[in-house]
């Protein structure tokens, strides 16, 4: 299925945020995520199921003012 | 000694990490600066680039706190959603909370601000709001429950200082027990130690340091100038006056004459 992953498009048979997390190699990674505007914290990452044109967010610390 | 949500800290500056010419510099600012707390953000992460490793990994050997913004967002939702990531991320309750009205002013939009902290707070967040001085959205979000009230100075990264010094100090005035602290505007040591004056409890700031010809050095700088602006509040600045007042005693000036004094 088709679904945007940080704004871009992206192919993935993830049924769920967890194994979408590993199939892009951030299982280990400090990451946070949001699926279609909401927060998912890391231990609902697995019960979290993913459907075509989700929109998902992987966000990461960065520099801020 | 200030009061954030209960725990105190020494310095009075706050800092921000972004725009920095070399993360070697950052770390250098900041430990020029004294900064007990950093600002910090969170973007995309690249599954390629992994550039929050390395940013995270050097705010660590910092050894300071560091207060998660919400910087970007432009209504209620993206700022809970984006405070609530943050909290996880960052393991912190704090929240820089910023819902942003527009890209040219980057001025706070008060009525989002006002729905989000609500919400955070009832989440058990510690919201310390970018806000202006306005009284009314200061007052909404002292009763949304922030202890800590953050208002502009000028818009960020404008360097344009005060540019409503009465109306920073009657929120001074208006909220005596609140830990208020200037965000955003200021371009110079000067402006920071008269934000201080004005018996503000601390003053944050990015890019007056790092987009200085020398970050280190400017860092140090704004840490002197706001313990200077501290240091002048608590001891009492005189009144302003019209007209002048001499400070030489006038009593036994010599060739005094008594028809000269009007």
């Amino acid at each position: 299925m088709q679904i945007l992953v940080n704004g871009e498009p992206v192919a993935t048979d993830a049924r769920d945020l967890a194994e979408l997390c590993a199939s892009l190699g951030f299982t280990e990674a400090k990451v946070a995520t949001a699926v279609n505007g909401c927060f998912v914290a890391s231990a609902k990452r697995g019960l979290t199921p993913l459907a075509p044109k989700d929109e998902i967010e992987i966000v990461a610390p960065r520099q801020g003012g | 000694m200030f009061d954030i949500y209960g725990e105190r800290f020494t310095s009075r500056l706050l800092l921000g990490t972004a725009q920095y010419p070399s993360p070697a510099t950052l770390k250098e600012a900041v430990e020029a600066s004294s900064a007990e707390i950093v600002t910090v953000s969170l973007r995309r992460e690249s599954a390629r680039m992994r550039a929050g490793k390395g940013f995270w990994e050097l705010i660590e050997q910092l050894g300071v706190r560091v207060l998660p913004n919400t910087a970007g967002c432009h209504n209620a939702k993206e700022a809970v959603a984006t405070a609530e990531m943050a909290r996880e991320l960052f393991d912190t309750p704090w929240v820089k909370l910023e819902v942003i009205a527009n890209d040219d002013t980057l001025q706070p939009e008060l009525f989002g601000l006002v729905e989000a902290a609500s919400i955070l707070v009832a989440q058990g967040f510690q919201v310390l709001p970018y806000t202006t001085e306005d009284l009314s959205a200061a007052e909404k979000l002292a009763g949304a429950g922030c202890r800590v009230l953050m208002p502009w100075a000028s818009p960020i990264g404008s360097a344009r200082g005060l540019i409503n010094r009465d109306g920073l100090k009657t929120l001074r005035a208006y909220f005596p027990d609140t830990t208020l602290i200037v965000d955003a505007g200021i371009g110079a040591p000067s402006q920071a130690a008269e934000a201080m004056e004005l018996g503000y409890d601390a003053v944050l700031l990015n890019t007056a340091v790092a987009k200085a010809g020398d970050p280190v050095k400017m860092a140090e700088a704004f840490a002197r100038a706001v313990e200077a602006g501290r240091l002048g509040f608590e001891a009492g600045l005189i009144e302003p006056r019209d007209m002048a007042s001499p400070s030489t005693p006038v009593a036994g000036t010599p060739f005094f004459k008594i028809d000269r004094v009007s």
